[in-house]
């Protein structure tokens, strides 16, 4: 099952460069833990600790934002494309934001 | 060094002023590799806050498309701080390390008679402030 997964800049360091890549999973946790076996470390940068998705990136299948789907649990079809994009957000406050 | 046409200017600092006591965003597109600011595309702050600015997950889908499907680049993200000077907070850091690529230029409406615009590049968590040269649209 082949879903295409779309890089973002400022991850690509983590796919030698790729803006896109392949992967499979059954759902979108499936499909980060087979991204990390290839792209070492590159999970931990999609996923807080707490096993949610992370507040800096956006994901989306297809064009939908999964967190409007099923999150992390969300089911993925052979031939979806998923789309991660960093979050643009910021602003005067001056407080760390958490993943 | 940013350089900047005088009316790109200008939209940024009256969509700040428009959008004053809550922070207003955009960015503005630019030819794919080119760096240089062309096309200004004012977005909605989906905080709605005095202290914050988030894109819209929808609209920024949506502009990653419209930019790619031009060959361009976002090659400015800019916001306003409504109370502080143009400087990047902490939130601003967290956020701009996402986007090494653009120029992050920040609009400060506290002064209602003087705007305050200033450019950095954010990469790794390092803040650099860059000039901002400001020149003639007629070309």
């Amino acid at each position: 099952m082949a879903i295409e997964v779309r890089i973002p800049t400022v991850l690509r360091s983590y796919t030698a460069g790729a803006k896109a890549v392949d992967a499979k999973g059954e759902t979108l946790s499936d499909l980060f833990t087979d991204l990390d076996s290839r792209y070492d470390g590159l999970r931990g940068r999609l996923v807080s600790d707490e096993g949610a998705l992370n507040r800096f990136v956006n994901v989306y299948l297809n064009d939908e934002d999964v967190r409007f789907l099923g999150g992390i649990e969300t089911p993925l079809s052979d031939g979806d494309v998923v789309t991660i994009l960093p979050a643009v957000a910021g602003g005067g406050r001056d407080a760390d934001v958490r993943a | 060094m940013l350089e900047l046409r005088q009316d790109l200017y200008d939209a940024m600092v009256a969509h700040a002023r428009r959008d004053h006591p809550d922070e207003a965003c955009g960015v503005i597109a630019g030819p794919a590799g080119s760096d240089r600011p062309e096309r200004i595309i004012p977005m909605l702050n989906a905080a709605r806050s005095p202290t914050f600015f988030e894109f819209d997950s929808k609209d920024l889908f949506n502009l990653y498309r419209e930019v790619d499907e031009r060959d361009e680049d976002i090659v400015v993200i800019y916001h306003s701080h409504t109370a502080t000077e143009a400087y990047p907070s902490r939130t601003d850091i967290q956020f701009g390390s996402l986007n090494p690529d653009a120029h992050w230029v920040l609009v400060s409406t506290r002064d209602p008679q003087v705007a305050e615009l200033r450019s950095f590049r954010i990469v790794d968590a390092a803040v650099t402030e860059e000039p901002v040269v400001v020149v003639d649209g007629l070309e």
